[in-house]
């Protein structure tokens, strides 16, 4: 399966100047649910910004990913109040639920499994979140659950 | 959501409109408010929304239901507030679904369904103007409900910055000015000069909220200063530090007050664009900044020729692409320039030479939103507020292990102790105290003994930790002070952009020793190794990163060096955290068989018949604590 990025559409009214590498990026992410190296090339040539420089903030920013991710995006939140609170206990548990040794994408492509600094929840420690849906006050037992529910083609639209 | 945006231009425009704000914040129906904070929505906020409007409508009642910011009372959330025509408004916590729904049933019969409120209003305070929206007489009261004034969560409680978070309806213009909003700017454009702008926030002795604490009319004299063009602000919304929200609380609850601040300074210090950075971890924040833009556009609040000043301010919205450097300010600028967020060497301040090369001033959230304050009521005023160098209110997040988990704004000056023990409530579970960190990755814990230290810049740094942006949390006998340092150290050294060689390898190796100690691996010297280590990172790095990062190891080291003692000399761990140096026991006097733990266990590590004592295989026990956490008569122990 090839990707082909049309680049023009994602740029959209921007000009290729450098401060929009990072927004136009942010959108082949939102897009694809990773970066694809045809994109990348394609963004370099578009910009003209030598290929190393694109990869080089593809590669420094948390929120872009080189590899594909699953349908469902799975981030644990492990700030200082989650972490207190049991959060590397929740990321534990859902790594077991779902037979990763470590974050990552499982096999299915349906979980990609991230911890995440800091959801701005606190109140609510420990947090996760899953696509848009946040679950706060979470305890290891309800871990199951809410991965259930996810696989339900349903809560897609949530 | 309301009627096309009609255009404002002089003053008479802004009392209309405040004219139509008042309407909607205080209309002649029963009007129902739902917090719908992101912390709120993750309790469940959304749900509780959609069901008071089924309600009303199939009830066909002539309710208003409308969302809003953050009040602060995080530990209740989700919260409706009720306020019937005249009567105070009451606020009703921890709602669901069938509550909800029962509540609006109620009301339509004129039942309050006082047992579920935990809070009235009579009004909210504007410290713009210094005058008050009126919910109902002042001595109007509702039998069995607290007032907020007399509750030890609000009493102390002056706020300024979240002056309208949980009032207004954040995407509703018109709400914004009925509370006085862009009223401060409209003086600042029609009767102020650039000079009496920054005179006044000198004089306010406001500091940057961002951290550091700079002053910020400091700043702004340097920046109008500049001769060159264009100039640009930047308002740094990367709250990047964990256990801190009161910048997204802000922005989902009044992103209107930003935008004012932000373009009072921009007239100030003459420039032409501003800039909001915006975490892409708080996907609401970045659609309310959006929308309150437009709004403000389409008003002509923003844009050009603004209350025919002739001065004109455009503001886009960047989102953060997830770098914790990039909260530093010169990291910020080359984020938004579109490369890797590296920081440079200052000077050159970002003041002198930022944003493409021109003139920048970067001010955090809270300081931008203090602005229309400072300037409606005068620097005098707000610095009245406060203690010694720190001036005026500070808002803290307050989490962790405290009975009443929230967002307050406080003056500075006040102790921890009042902070954790009386609006925090304290200690739950019956635990002791152990810790309170603030500042964040760069800031520090501070034991008990320091609990009756004063919150303010001077004092905190002098402690070992920093204001920060605010971040307070508080740890009780179950967290571990060693593991807490390995868990600041991961994140720090995983966040370290590696331009310097000290933090990018200091803060790897540093992780290393203390990951080591956790493990039951440490050696006599290790201790003092880190401390050399921290010491050579603090003076040879580049950035506010790097030179704050061994911050929480020192300070966990200067407080709770018996902690680290145990885990090197004894090999254990005394908050029985670190999972090396603990095993799981289930005490048999205790167990009654229910076989609850045996249900969760998926390693298989749990024996026993059921009506029979269990035991576990520590052979099979991976110490994932899932039996701890469902066993009803406390029976599995730590040891």
């Amino acid at each position: 399966m090839s990707e082909s990025v049309d680049i023009d559409a994602i740029l959209g009214t921007r000009w290729e100047r450098a401060e929009n590498l990072i927004p136009v990026l942010q959108d082949i992410q939102s897009q694809f649910h990773y970066l694809p190296e045809g994109a990348l090339r394609a963004v370099s040539r578009c910009f003209q910004i030598p290929f190393p420089r694109v990869f080089h903030v593809a590669t420094f920013y948390n929120c872009f990913s080189l590899e594909p991710r699953g349908r469902h995006h799975v981030q644990v939140c492990l700030g200082t109040a989650c972490h207190v609170r049991g959060g590397q206990r929740v990321l534990d548990k859902v790594l077991r639920e779902l037979s990763l040794p470590a974050s990552g994408t499982t096999s299915d492509f349906e979980f990609t499994v991230e911890p995440v600094r800091c959801l701005g929840c606190c109140a609510l420690a420990p947090v996760m979140r899953v696509d848009q849906r946040t679950y706060g006050h979470l305890q290891q037992s309800r871990v199951p659950r809410v991965l259930k529910g996810c696989r339900q083609p349903i809560m897609a639209t949530a | 959501m309301s009627a096309p945006q009609t255009r404002i231009a002089n003053l008479t425009d802004l009392l209309h409109a405040a004219a139509r704000g008042r309407k909607t914040l205080l209309p002649n129906h029963p009007k129902i408010l739902v917090g719908m904070a992101s912390c709120g929505l993750a309790a469940g906020a959304d749900e509780v929304y959609q069901a008071i409007r089924e309600e009303t409508s199939r009830l066909q009642l002539p309710y208003v239901v409308a969302p809003t910011g953050c009040i602060g009372w995080c530990s209740q959330e989700p919260l409706v507030d009720v306020r019937l025509p005249h009567k105070p408004r009451v606020t009703y916590g921890r709602m669901d679904v069938p509550k909800a729904r029962e509540l609006v049933r109620g009301l339509c019969d004129g039942d309050l369904k006082t047992q579920w409120a935990i809070g009235l209003l009579t009004g909210h305070d504007n410290p713009v103007t210094r005058t008050r929206i009126r919910y109902s007489q002042p001595s109007a009261r509702v039998d069995g409900v607290p007032r907020y004034e007399d509750l030890e969560l609000f009493r102390r409680q002056i706020r300024l910055v979240t002056r309208n978070c949980g009032v207004i309806d954040p995407a509703d213009l018109d709400e914004y000015i009925a509370r006085a909003g862009y009223l401060a700017l409209h003086w600042a454009l029609t009767g102020m000069r650039p000079e009496e702008i920054i005179n006044e926030v000198t004089r306010s002795g406001l500091r940057g909220r961002g951290g550091a604490g700079f002053p910020t009319g400091k700043k702004w004299e340097v920046m109008r200063r500049q001769p060159a063009k264009p100039k640009y602000i930047v308002c740094n919304a990367d709250e990047g530090d964990p256990g801190a929200y009161m910048d997204r609380a802000v922005l989902e609850g009044d992103p209107h007050s930003v935008l004012e601040g932000m373009t009072i300074g921009a007239y100030a210090m003459g420039a032409s664009d501003g800039v909001i950075y915006v975490r892409e971890e708080y996907p609401l924040a970045v659609k309310r900044m959006l929308e309150a833009i437009a709004q403000a556009e389409a008003a002509g609040l923003l844009g050009d020729n603004l209350f025919h000043s002739g001065f004109s301010f455009h503001i886009r919205v960047v989102k953060g692409a997830g770098a914790f450097v990039c909260g530093e300010e010169t990291a910020l600028i080359t984020s938004v320039e579109g490369r890797v967020g590296e920081p440079r060497q200052r000077p050159p301040y970002p003041a002198q030479r930022g944003l493409g090369g021109k003139p920048t001033c970067i001010n955090n959230v809270e300081t931008w939103a203090n602005i229309p304050v400072i300037l409606m009521r005068g620097g005098d005023w707000y610095a009245h507020l406060g203690t010694g160098d720190s001036r005026g209110t500070k808002v803290f997040c307050l989490v962790g292990a405290v009975k009443n988990p929230t967002l307050i704004e406080v003056p500075m000056g006040i102790t921890l102790r009042q902070i954790v023990y009386d609006i925090g409530g304290g200690i739950p579970q019956g635990r002791k105290f152990k810790a309170i960190q603030t500042g964040g990755p760069s800031g520090g814990c501070l034991p008990e003994s320091l609990l009756d230290l004063e919150v303010d810049y001077e004092s905190l740094t002098q402690a070992g930790a920093i204001m920060g942006s605010g971040g307070m949390i508080v740890m009780d006998s179950s967290t571990c002070m060693v593991d807490l340092a390995r868990y600041f150290l991961t994140f720090l050294a995983d966040e370290s952009c590696g331009k310097c060689f000290s933090c990018r390898k200091g803060l790897q190796r540093m992780r290393q020793i203390v990951t080591r100690i956790t493990e039951g691996l440490g050696s006599e010297g290790d201790l003092e190794l880190i401390e050399d280590l921290g010491w050579m990172v603090r003076e040879t790095s580049l950035c506010g990163l790097g030179q704050t990062a061994p911050n929480p190891v020192l300070s966990t080291l200067r407080y709770f060096r018996d902690e680290y003692l145990a885990h090197v000399r004894e090999k254990r761990c005394p908050a029985k955290v670190c999972k090396e140096l603990i095993t799981y026991r289930i005490e048999p006097t205790l167990c009654d068989g229910c076989g609850a733990c045996v249900r969760v266990c998926t390693s298989q590590a749990i024996l026993g018949e059921k009506k029979k004592v269990h035991t576990i295989d520590n052979a099979k026990c991976i110490k994932c604590g899932s039996c701890l956490e469902v066993c009803q008569p406390q029976a599995v122990l730590v040891e």
